[in-house]
């Protein structure tokens, strides 16, 4: 592979990403593009960026040697890079901190964001509150009973969360709803698009603004290891967290890109939410990927246990990683997915999001098949709080 | 000549605006639409704009959505919605039919398909909301290659250099998004559509069509000054979505409605062919 310098001018990654929009958003989308072509290469916005990174977010986080987590799973050294640690408790804040001053250079008033499991929301609402920006979120109703918790968060930021009850109330739908408000308030407000999906640029941006996920790492285990991992795992729903990880050792061929979506009942069942392991490629949300479809290209439902990887699109560089090979991606159940949540919190003392967990589950493979000599980073991309209520649902026990 | 090409020189010669209803194909039920199109030229349609249901109509305002959740019940597929345009055209040779959708249900089809199966139901025009030019140089191929025109849309916010490309990749007519918004909208500002116009045609001799927020006849009225083409849309949905439960009602009250904006529209002279001739 030569140097990455994907997407090209029209937001292209092969036949993957571009623009697939109605024609009132061609000019705003331009009008982004030029944008953050321009303060993401401005030293004094990046300045500004870094700090708002350092003092408000909490970084660098750190990359953590699970040293029992290695010894029980009796394979390949693993390292978390805990993005759980952030403010707000994933890694969704360094894309809102990044689009939320592009939005203010831009003369912005008003902030849009769509959520499943509440975390983009949540971050978006933090960052408009910090702003004084008016803030809008659209959610799911399926998704808003399902999280209450966030939406209450959400609330108490200043963020007004408008349940969407259209199609399967879920995250899909509330991207459709926010798609929607951005076409009838284009001039005042913008739209944060909290993976890395959508119109262009939206794949890239966010893209670029979680790469201090995989910088920091590829620095910190120079360091602490004196060598690149062998493999580096993220769990995949949009896909923001694997590519912020991936994307700096992109042209490290030696290290393995997994990217782990979420398996749901089982591929076997339709119950699950994997279109790169089982979907096919189609245009749905600005850009052209890999989706859950029907035979009439109708987009179905989608089921995971984790509401954050309970989407049937991906983003279009994942889509691209994986029919180039660079990138492998594979699925992993829900109660794979629930045992990897057990027992990081057991032997590690750490609660993961129920999404890290795929990715957790996974690497417990992963580990046996490199054996003692590998080196693993997992991205622990959320801390599990938001998800207690939904573990102990389903197993039966009443808080 | 195209129906469509044909129509519109047709309407030239009466100084007069098409009349442009829009319909979700397959909503309420399958079985109502090929009646209601029927019903809808009797009344005085010049053109109809057949919607295809998808899962995800990101344009959309809540009455098409809501028809389109309808249709989807039945499973309305594209394969089903050629297969009405068919049927019409035992009936009704002159009608232009122009389908309007979203690219997914096209893509899983693909263009070629699509096309030619479009052409052979007897499609004139296809319409495919979330594809601009820049995307779409294979679609307009193939569409070309089986003479079915491309339909794309210019907005408020279309720069200058924008309009001249759409009006290239345009044919039949080019459609007028008439506000910053959803279908079914309801800020429409008669004065920026008209500014808006004039630009549209400093780039393109084509007939422009206007639609997003016309609701009622006398708004009609108004955009038939302005355009060649007056789209309605949710306003003829929601009507249909108040009978759902009674659909052998919906030819005739349709109809209705659609006699009521053909009566408005050709009560008014259009200024531009007032201003040209």
């Amino acid at each position: 592979m030569g140097a990455y310098a994907l997407p090209d001018a029209g937001g292209h990654f092969g036949i993957y990403g571009g623009s697939f929009v109605a024609e009132t958003l061609m000019e705003p989308l331009a009008e982004l593009r030029v944008a953050y072509k321009q303060y993401l290469r401005d030293p004094e916005f990046l300045k500004v960026l870094d700090e708002d990174l350092r003092q408000y977010v909490g970084r660098p986080s750190p990359l953590y040697f699970a040293a029992r987590l290695t010894e029980t799973w009796g394979g390949a050294r693993i390292y978390l890079k805990r993005e759980d640690l952030n403010h707000t408790g994933a890694h969704k804040i360094n894309n809102t901190v990044g689009q939320a001053l592009l939005a203010q250079r831009l003369g912005k008033t008003r902030i849009i964001a769509e959520t499943g499991a509440g975390q983009h929301g949540v971050a978006t609402a933090t960052v408009a509150a910090r702003l004084g920006l008016e803030c809008v979120v659209y959610m799911g109703a399926e998704d808003i009973k399902r999280q209450a918790i966030n939406v209450y968060r959400m609330r108490l930021l200043g963020a007004d969360v408008i349940a969407v009850e259209s199609g399967s109330s879920t995250l899909k739908d509330a991207l459709n709803e926010a798609m929607r408000d951005w076409v009838t308030n284009v001039d005042d407000t913008f739209y944060i698009i909290g993976t890395v999906a959508g119109p262009d640029p939206y794949p890239a941006m966010v893209r670029d603004l979680q790469a201090v996920i995989g910088r920091e790492a590829r620095e910190q285990i120079l360091t602490q290891e004196g060598r690149l991992p062998d493999a580096l795992v993220a769990c995949v729903g949009g896909g923001s967290n694997a590519i912020g990880l991936f994307y700096p050792f992109l042209e490290d061929e030696a290290v393995a890109l997994h990217g782990v979506e979420a398996a749901g009942e089982g591929l076997d069942t339709g119950h699950h939410a994997a279109p790169l392991c089982a979907g096919k490629p189609g245009v749905l949300h600005g850009n052209r990927t890999y989706l859950m479809e029907d035979q009439d290209g109708q987009i179905i439902h989608t089921h995971s246990i984790s509401a954050g990887l309970d989407y049937p699109g991906v983003g279009p560089e994942h889509a691209w990683l994986r029919d180039s090979g660079r990138a492998t991606y594979v699925a992993v159940t829900d109660d794979e997915a629930l045992a990897a949540f057990h027992e990081l919190t057991r032997v590690e003392g750490i609660l993961p999001a129920l999404e890290s967990s795929h990715a957790l589950a996974y690497t417990s493979k992963l580990a046996r098949d490199l054996g003692r000599d590998g080196v693993i980073i997992v991205n622990l991309s959320g801390r599990g709080d938001k998800d207690v209520h939904t573990i102990a649902e389903r197993e039966g026990i009443e808080i | 000549m195209s129906r469509i090409d044909k129509r519109f020189a047709e309407l030239r010669a009466q100084q007069r605006a098409a009349l442009v209803p829009f319909i979700t194909a397959g909503d309420p039920a399958p079985e109502v639409t090929v009646p209601l199109m029927h019903a809808m030229v009797a009344a005085g349609a010049d053109i109809i704009e057949l919607g295809v249901p998808f899962s995800d109509p990101m344009a959309e305002g809540p009455a098409i959505q809501r028809a389109c959740e309808r249709a989807l019940e039945h499973h309305v597929s594209l394969h089903d919605v050629l297969a009405m345009v068919q049927r019409f055209r035992a009936d009704d040779d002159s009608t232009p039919v122009v389908v309007m959708g979203y690219l997914n249900p096209v893509e899983v089809m693909g263009y070629e398909t699509f096309a030619a199966a479009a052409a052979a139901a007897g499609v004139d025009g296809a319409l495919t909301v979330d594809l601009p030019p820049e995307e779409a140089d294979a679609y307009i191929r193939a569409l070309r290659e089986s003479h079915v025109d491309t339909i794309f849309l210019l907005a408020p916010t279309t720069s200058d250099a924008r309009i001249e490309r759409i009006c290239g990749a345009s044919s039949g007519f080019v459609y007028y998004v008439s506000l910053r918004g959803v279908t079914g909208a309801a800020h429409l500002d008669l004065t920026e559509v008209a500014d808006k116009l004039a630009q549209i045609r400093s780039h393109t001799d084509a007939p422009v069509g206007v639609g997003f927020g016309i609701h009622t006849a006398a708004v009609a009225a108004q955009v038939a000054q302005l355009a060649d083409a007056v789209i309605v849309g949710s306003a003829i949905v929601k009507r249909i979505e108040a009978l759902a439960g009674e659909p052998e009602r919906i030819p005739a009250e349709v109809g209705a409605f659609i006699r009521e904006l053909r009566e408005a529209i050709t009560s008014t002279t259009k200024m531009t062919n007032a201003i040209n001739e």
